[in-house]
């Protein structure tokens, strides 16, 4: 278990390293200068050299680098260029939409995939194996941003049942906030519950081949018995990898479905920091996800150890 | 990451037309590709009208015999860019596949043929590392700095195909390792590259294809995702990701300016992955019983 664990840490802290080396790369060599979009085109060049110094920005690279990351480790993320407040003030805002909108999209994500896996499994070759299989094939190729427009015709600007987008913010009551979140979760969970439903069915249906199924069978338990003593809990494994991999797509790939509602969360403060050169905005933000993604794999890795024994005697 | 095991697909050559024949999902998915890839090579020599062209007038009209799907905002004939679009989807899809073919493939069979000497670690981890990114959000991260277009968006595409075929082309091509044949090539003083070239490759050709039309439909999703936060193709060049932007806003004027590329990106993925499906079932019928 130890070794095991031990691993795990080293690989997380080692992925850490290298994403944030690689942001910080990439964005170095983004065009544009941010002192100049600040100020202006017309500015002059002694204004534009302090701005940069009271920026930052004319330090060596890697010293540079070294303030973001050690910044970050104290919670200190920087100031906005273009709020001008420290960058943490502006994503504990946003991460108020964003992260609920993962959850939510999470919940409905599981409560569709779990039922509609275990229906397919239990029942193969059966009608509703065949109706779940052809739905989630259709689920699979749908572009979550595409289904998100048809929502929105059809229940927004159709039906009128919810707005079209926007956000009103917590402190107008749960349920406005739970009500603006709904068209969204449910463009993004769709598709990812296809996906959930079919790897389900088919670890469901790789375990039920297993001689330790037919020996449940054979010693008396029915099959809605063996499938839930020992079926589920062995097919667990690939289901919670794809579980963790799809909080961490929903949480980054929330951008897009943020863009298309016009929701505050940190998907639409990444694109306004790109187009407004606000470096240490996306710089942040986007290390803030990648953060995010790679600990919740670890903790999917963790979680390895609850489900499957034999790892802890390791 | 636990090793896993995949045996590589064999199937005798003869009956593999007969087989893909009877697989119904193979037959529907490379249809419904065939015409999606045909009307985009269409578009070179003919489209109904000027795809670019201007016609106020006539703007926002439904489906017509003289506009089969209608036209935009600006009165283009929505037949003509989507027919177009169909090229720069297919074409960026499939070059960011290339891509992590062209470069996956030969660093999987290189760490395979270099079993658990430093380059195969180096090779795995910087694949581990890769997959642990959110490829999207890099991928909105390198074409904002690179600057939107098809290019790079392909690039930004194709970086995460890279480790899906290194991982995939190493574990096939280590149970091929161990078997007779790879032996006897040995004994017969072939080096580990010359190996891996005239008899792991051609031994893990279905494997790669099946993965090939998975990343190829992918590949349309994600191209599709970029144009549609501005960031693939641009202007004039249609796509379809665009056109569902600009559809956005008018989707209660004119909802066939968001249904119709909507439903080209859906089927051209639906396609391709019943084409894989398909694909697996005939090269693997082991897998048949778990898949049906």
């Amino acid at each position: 278990m130890s070794s095991y664990l031990a691993g795990r840490v080293a690989s997380l802290i080692l992925s850490l390293l290298v994403a944030s080396i690689v942001i910080f790369v990439i964005l170095e060599v983004l065009p544009g200068d941010p002192a100049q979009f600040i100020l202006g085109m017309n500015a002059r060049p002694d204004t534009l050299a302090a701005l940069r110094t009271q920026l930052g920005l004319d330090g060596p690279a890697f010293m540079r680098y070294f303030g973001w990351v050690l910044g970050m480790l104290h919670g200190d993320f920087g100031l906005s260029y273009t709020y001008r407040v420290p960058v943490s003030e502006l994503i504990v805002q946003r991460i108020g939409v964003s992260l609920p909108l993962a959850v939510y999209a999470l919940a409905l994500t599981l409560l569709i995939a779990f039922p509609a896996g275990l229906l397919a499994a239990a029942r193969r070759n059966s009608a509703s194996d065949i109706s779940v299989m052809g739905v989630t094939q259709l689920g699979v190729a749908l572009p979550n941003f595409w289904f998100a427009i048809i929502l929105v015709w059809v229940f927004a600007v159709t039906l009128h049942w919810f707005g079209a987008g926007g956000f009103p913010g917590w402190d107008k009551g749960f349920w406005f906030g739970i009500r603006a979140l709904t068209l969204p979760a449910i463009a993004l969970a769709l598709p990812q519950a296809s996906i959930l439903a079919r790897v389900m069915r088919s670890a469901l249906l790789d375990t039920l081949e297993e001689d330790y199924i037919r020996t449940a069978r054979a010693k008396g338990l029915t099959r809605a018995q063996t499938l839930w003593r020992h079926a589920v809990r062995n097919a667990l494994i690939p289901v919670l990898t794809i579980i963790g991999l799809q909080f961490a797509f929903l949480l980054a790939g929330g951008i897009i479905i943020e863009n298309v509602f016009t929701l505050p969360g940190l998907g639409r403060l990444i694109f306004q920091g790109i187009t407004q050169r606000d470096l240490i905005v996306v710089k942040s933000v986007v290390m803030l996800l990648v953060f995010a993604v790679i600990f919740v794999n670890f903790l999917v890795d963790l979680s390895y150890l609850a489900v499957d024994p034999r790892l802890r005697r390791r | 990451m636990a090793e896993i095991s995949i045996v590589p697909i064999e199937a005798p050559r003869g009956t593999l037309l007969s087989a893909a024949l009877r697989s119904p999902s193979f037959v529907t998915g490379a249809i419904v590709t065939a015409i999606f890839v045909g009307v985009a090579l269409l578009s070179f020599v003919w489209t109904p009208y000027d795809y670019a062209a201007l016609d106020i007038p006539h703007k926002l009209r439904g489906l017509s015999g003289e506009h089969w799907f209608g036209t935009d905002q600006y009165g283009r004939d929505v037949f003509s860019q989507v027919i177009v679009g169909a090229r720069t989807s297919i074409a960026v899809a499939l070059i960011a596949v290339g891509l992590g073919v062209g470069i996956g493939t030969p660093l999987g069979l290189w760490a395979a043929a270099k079993r658990d000497t430093i380059f195969d670690e180096l090779i795995m981890r910087a694949n581990d590392l890769v997959f642990a990114f959110p490829a999207l959000l890099i991928a909105i991260l390198i074409t904002s700095v690179a600057g939107p277009s098809a290019t790079n968006a392909v690039i930004a595409i194709g970086i995460f195909n890279i480790p899906v075929f290194a991982r995939l082309s190493r574990a096939a091509a280590l149970s091929l390792w161990a078997r007779d044949f790879i032996l006897a090539a040995r004994v017969a003083g072939k080096g580990r590259a010359r190996i891996s070239i005239e008899h792991i490759l051609p031994n893990i050709l279905n494997t790669l294809v099946v993965q090939i039309t998975i990343q190829f439909s992918l590949g349309i999703l994600a191209e599709a995702a970029l144009a549609y936060v501005g960031l693939g193709a641009q202007p004039p060049t249609p796509s379809w990701g665009k056109m569902l932007a600009d559809s956005q806003t008018l989707v209660g004027l004119a909802p066939h300016l968001a249904i119709i590329p909507g439903l080209c990106i859906v089927f051209t993925v639906l396609g391709l992955n019943l084409m894989g499906d398909g694909l697996r079932d005939i090269f693997d019928p082991r897998l048949q019983r778990s898949r049906q």
